[in-house]
């Protein structure tokens, strides 16, 4: 037996997955639309690469990488672009984003698919193709696989593969790889192959023993002899990438700091079989499994292609009545839908139907009673009740300074909080607010420079008309006295000069229309 | 008249040199505290506060000749981060002080814009763009928001518009107050 | 809505709810050792703390019921009920629940703000201010000269009178902290002072079995997880560690550590009263510093002090440091432990 660590708290809330287990993952099919946003990865929007009316095919290009933080976006089905326009998107805020609308054809006709062989590949060129095939991480960050693969300071020891899943409800990983288990095996391999690491950790929870018994099968089957099936306990958040690396491992991964750094680099199960999709078959990351769970008559498993909307979906599980509001992830930290007409994206693991009679309204908030419950479950090992205080008056130094940047916003201290104190929203708040500062702080930064740059300049301007009235005097001055010369000399002749230098004169004092340039 | 020229841009490229290497001096030998106040207020360089912008205004403070509430734009969190920083008592803005508004841009109605440059002379940042007689725009992302090219606008075109959110500015909100307690500890706070 | 979308139950109501149940077998038996009269003065403090409860969340107009069905103003008039004398005027236990609720809770904003435990508030208040009537204590049951009936009792709580020709001090006695204290003033040895039939076994007759039925309780909290091992373990090592070093220089001047355990309030004060969250160190080291300052400080305030007992003033002087506490033991976070 591998030698497990622990890491601190966590919570056992009701799993609620043996609902949506029972059948096989389904195919969702075509909807009648589908609407892709191009920002569904951390860092840069995608910037669009087709046109309004343009044909596509199936996998073809919707979005390049925009800078080195950022993914690509591509076409789900062969169809038409009827829109690329700011659409309502599957995010807390209900604020509209860039998508591209594209109407099937029902062909579903593929672009040339090019397989890669990994093996004479170099890893820069493996992540190129990972970024370009949008390949990011599906455990819910969508953070762009290919950045995670590029070596740290240290040669990467462990790969930890993650399939603990340990939210409630969700199952999508648990169905992948009870049906998939060989080609996610073959990814963490190319995975593993690309970060050079001398093994891969693969941690499922123990409350999934078909899944850990179909990867051991595919282990035991393929010729790899670095890949380990380790069952974890179960336990909420240890299904979170620095919580599972703890667990298999013993190292933490601070806040802020790349695990490659410490010789570890963790990947979700469904992000292997996308790389291995991506490099074996040159398929681009357009679907994924979603769980649908919740107030449905049939909870169970679809893959379902990005820019599915999300009703359509869920049409498929048999909508039932009492549904007031749809989830996206899970109870503990999925985000509530602005509407059912949103469509799925990568980072869409799970569709919750939600009724009060599933998810009661909170009973109402009560002052914090410093019980320290929050404490006992934190993974993060933080002072909650604390942050919550900070936050709460606004003392977002403090908040700072007590690590509020550690919270990994697994909704532990809430869940189990006697007064029913939604803290992790106090955590979110105290964030975005301190991220608005910064932006501020770095706009107000650009314009303090700017009229800095403005005040020289009018300075510069001063001294010019200075200096130019200056020479206007001389010129005038030397005007006259050529002027007193020639008069003196009785001549006529000189007029010529006389009218070069009004004209100079003139010239000087034309009034300033210089525009500053930009 | 081309020696004239000659001598204009010769002079005024040394004339910049050496502001520009006097501001740089000067910078490295500012005075810390009026830095670290400057560092505070938002740079709108409105003038809201009757000094001609952020850092004469910031230079009042560490002089102790002014007072600490006086810049609409910053907000009471600008006033209580000034009230930290100095070791200040937090005053409220005064009854003679402006509101503080949503931050907005200045936008320009190009087409009864007739290209007469005033604005552009009165924009602290030099965000306005444009020549002599023609449409003059403004370059939305380094607009403060300070409303100085309002006045002068001959043919008011210009009006100010609240900043949007979008997706990547949105902020969380403070938790909401329907319950008991979460407005009860606001009120007890302030 | 945002997430979590679950709770797990609980509630500060069932929380205080069994605090005040782990309270109860203390009752009982300090109810069949003395008398009824704690029955009484339990029942005045609740309907005063109610009371009170409501008019200051009135007052400071926030919602009255779901404070006041929080069990915490309850739990405070029981703790402050316990820790004053049972036969004594009804308003003394009135007054010292109010001044509990209304200025050491609400004036320091409500529930969770308070610094200051409240019923060690009102005790301190109590005692300063009326100091004799918090001293006359019931004789345990066939110690006294005469025992009070609870007709009596009630005679006496609510009008003052007591049967003919019966005297305060023919019903009351000095507690065994106190008695003790007494005896080696006047220059007795400890030897002989432990001889006299108010002493027993561990620590006092009857108020040792209610320090017992305290422990009782204070395991249901442990088993419940409502309160964690540090505080009340800490606090009765150190009260043991102290009250054993004196002992052992000089044992005819210093009662044996167990005495000291089991005497006084210092079952209720590991298990119930250190222990309230409110007004206790969050962190772990922090809980650890607390206690043992409290023990330390109860002995010392016991022994060579001008009060009977010390826990309400070792548990507040530890309340002013708590923030300080807190300050300097925050601990590293997951990630920031090792290396740098
Ligand atoms: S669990 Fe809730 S009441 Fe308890 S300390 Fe944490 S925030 Fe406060
Ligand atoms: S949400 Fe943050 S503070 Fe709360 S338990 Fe999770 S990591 Fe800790």
């Amino acid at each position: 037996m591998r030698k497990l660590y622990h890491f601190n708290g966590g919570v056992h809330p009701p799993t609620h997955k043996e609902q949506s287990t029972q059948s096989p993952i389904v195919q969702a099919g075509l909807p009648s639309r589908l609407v892709v946003p191009l920002h569904q990865h951390a860092g840069n929007c995608a910037k669009p690469a087709v046109k309004v009316g343009d044909r596509v095919l199936k996998g073809q290009l919707f979005g390049m990488p925009e800078g080195s933080v950022s993914s690509a976006v591509h076409s789900p089905t062969s169809g038409t672009v009827t829109a690329i326009d700011m659409q309502v998107v599957a995010h807390p805020s209900g604020l509209p984003d860039l998508c591209i609308t594209l109407t099937p054809d029902g062909l579903d006709e593929w672009i040339p698919r090019v397989k890669t062989d990994y093996l004479t590949t170099t890893p820069e060129e493996l992540r190129k193709l990972l970024k370009l095939a949008g390949v990011v991480g599906l455990g819910g960050a969508v953070f762009p696989s290919d950045l995670k693969l590029r070596p740290g300071k240290k040669k990467v020891k462990t790969l930890v593969l993650n399939g603990a899943e340990c939210e409630p409800f969700i199952t999508c990983d648990d169905m992948l790889m009870r049906e998939r288990a060989d080609e996610i095996v073959q990814g963490a391999e190319m995975l593993r192959h690309m970060l050079d690491a001398d093994e891969v950790l693969i941690g499922i929870e123990d409350n999934k023993p078909e899944a850990i018994a179909a990867m051991q099968l595919a282990v035991s089957a393929s010729s790899y002899r670095k890949l380990e099936v380790v069952a974890v306990p179960t336990i909420y958040p240890g299904g979170g990438a620095k919580q599972l690396i703890r667990v298999l491992t013993g190292i933490e991964v601070a806040a802020g700091m790349r695990s490659t750094d410490l010789g570890v680099q963790c990947f979700n199960v469904a992000t292997a079989y996308s790389a291995h999709r991506a490099i074996a078959h040159g398929e681009p990351l357009i679907s994924r499994i979603i769980t649908v769970a919740g107030n449905v008559q049939h909870a169970q498993n679809f893959e379902a292609l990005i820019g599915t909307p999300v009703h359509e979906l869920v049409a498929l599980a048999g909508t039932k009545t009492g549904t007031t509001a749809y989830i996206m992830g899970g109870p503990m930290m999925g985000v509530q839908l602005p509407s059912d007409k949103v469509t799925v994206t990568k980072a869409t693991n799970c569709i919750i139907a939600s009724s009060p009679a599933l998810f009661p309204p909170p009973p109402p908030e009560l002052p914090c009673i410093r019980c320290t419950r929050c404490v006992e479950v934190c993974p993060a090992e933080l002072q909650p009740q604390d942050l919550y205080w900070f936050s709460k008056s606004r003392n977002f130094g403090k908040a700072q300074e007590f690590n509020l940047f550690d919270c990994i916003e697994c909704g532990a201290c809430s869940y189990v909080c006697p007064s029913n104190i939604p803290l992790v929203q106090y955590y979110r708040f105290a964030k975005s607010e301190i991220w608005a500062n910064e932006r501020e702080k770095d706009s107000a930064d650009i314009a303090r420079e700017r009229h800095e740059f403005h005040l020289l300049r009018i300075e510069r301007e001063k001294q010019e008309k200075a200096e130019k009235l200056a020479l206007k005097e001389k010129a005038a001055r030397a005007a006259k006295e050529a002027a007193t010369k020639s008069q003196a000399e009785g001549s006529n002749s000189d007029t010529t000069t006389i009218e070069a230098l009004r004209a100079q004169v003139r010239e000087i004092a034309r009034p300033e229309t210089e525009v500053p340039k930009e | 008249m081309l020696i004239a020229l000659l001598v204009m841009s010769v002079l005024a490229l040394i004339l910049g040199a050496v502001l520009g290497f006097s501001a740089l001096k000067f910078h490295v030998e500012g005075n810390p505290l009026v830095d670290k106040i400057d560092a505070i207020l938002p740079q709108t360089q409105c003038g809201q506060c009757s000094f001609p912008g952020c850092k004469p205004y910031a230079t009042a403070i560490a002089a102790g000749e002014a007072d600490i509430n006086r810049c609409p734009p910053g907000g009471e969190e600008g006033i209580r981060k000034l009230a930290e920083l100095l070791n200040l008592e937090f005053k409220p803005f005064g009854e003679d002080t402006a509101a503080t508004k949503p931050k907005s841009v200045a936008v320009i109605d190009e087409y009864t814009c007739i290209g007469c440059t005033l604005c552009i002379q009165a924009c602290p940042v030099d965000a306005i763009s444009g020549a002599a007689k023609q449409m003059h725009t403004i370059i939305e992302s380094e607009c403060t928001g300070c409303e100085l090219c309002i006045a002068p606008c001959p043919v008011d075109c210009i009006i100010m518009v609240p900043i949007q959110e979008n997706i990547t500015t949105w902020k969380f909100r403070y938790p909401s107050a329907s319950n008991p307690s979460a407005a009860n500890n606001m009120a007890k706070l302030s | 809505m945002f997430s979590p979308f679950i709770t797990h139950a609980g509630s500060v109501r069932e929380i205080m709810f069994k605090v005040l149940l782990a309270l109860t077998p203390g009752i009982a038996i300090y109810a069949w050792y003395f008398g009824p009269a704690i029955l009484i003065s339990i029942t005045l403090a609740s309907l005063t703390a109610l009371a009170t409860e409501a008019v200051m969340l009135k007052l400071r107009q926030r919602p009255v019921l779901p404070f006041l069905r929080d069990n915490s103003a309850l739990l405070t008039a029981w703790l402050l009920a316990l820790s004053i004398p049972p036969l004594a005027p009804w308003w003394l236990v009135v007054v010292g629940t109010m001044f509990a609720i209304s200025i050491s809770k609400h004036l320091y904003g409500g529930l969770g703000s308070n610094p200051f435990n409240p019923a060690m508030v009102g005790y301190a208040v109590l005692i300063i201010s009326f100091p004799s009537h918090m001293t006359s204590w019931i004789a345990p049951q066939g110690m006294g000269q005469l025992e009070l009936g609870f007709i009596d009792q009630l005679q006496y709580i609510f009008a003052g009178l007591l049967p003919n020709g019966v005297s305060l001090d023919a019903v009351s006695m000095a507690t065994p902290l106190d008695n003790l204290k007494t005896h080696l003033h006047s220059g007795h040895a400890m030897a002989e002072i432990v001889k006299e039939p108010i002493y027993s076994y561990l620590g006092g007759r009857g108020s040792e079995m209610v320090a017992l039925a305290y422990v009782a309780g204070g395991a249901y909290l442990l088993a419940n997880r409502i309160i964690t091992w540090h505080l009340p373990v800490t606090f009765l090592l150190a009260l043991f560690a102290t009250a054993g070093l004196f002992h052992l220089a000089d044992a005819s001047h210093y009662a044996p550590p167990l005495f000291h355990l089991f005497s006084g309030a210092a079952m209720l004060g590991a298990f119930f009263i250190l222990t309230d969250p409110v007004t206790s160190p969050t962190t772990i080291r922090g809980k650890f510093i607390f206690a043992a300052g409290a023990g330390f400080l109860t002995y010392v305030i016991r022994v060579f002090g001008g009060f009977p007992d010390g826990i309400a003033f070792a548990t507040l002087l530890m309340n002013i440091c708590v923030p300080l506490i807190d300050a300097y033991t925050q601990p590293k976070v997951f990630g920031k432990k090792g290396n740098k």
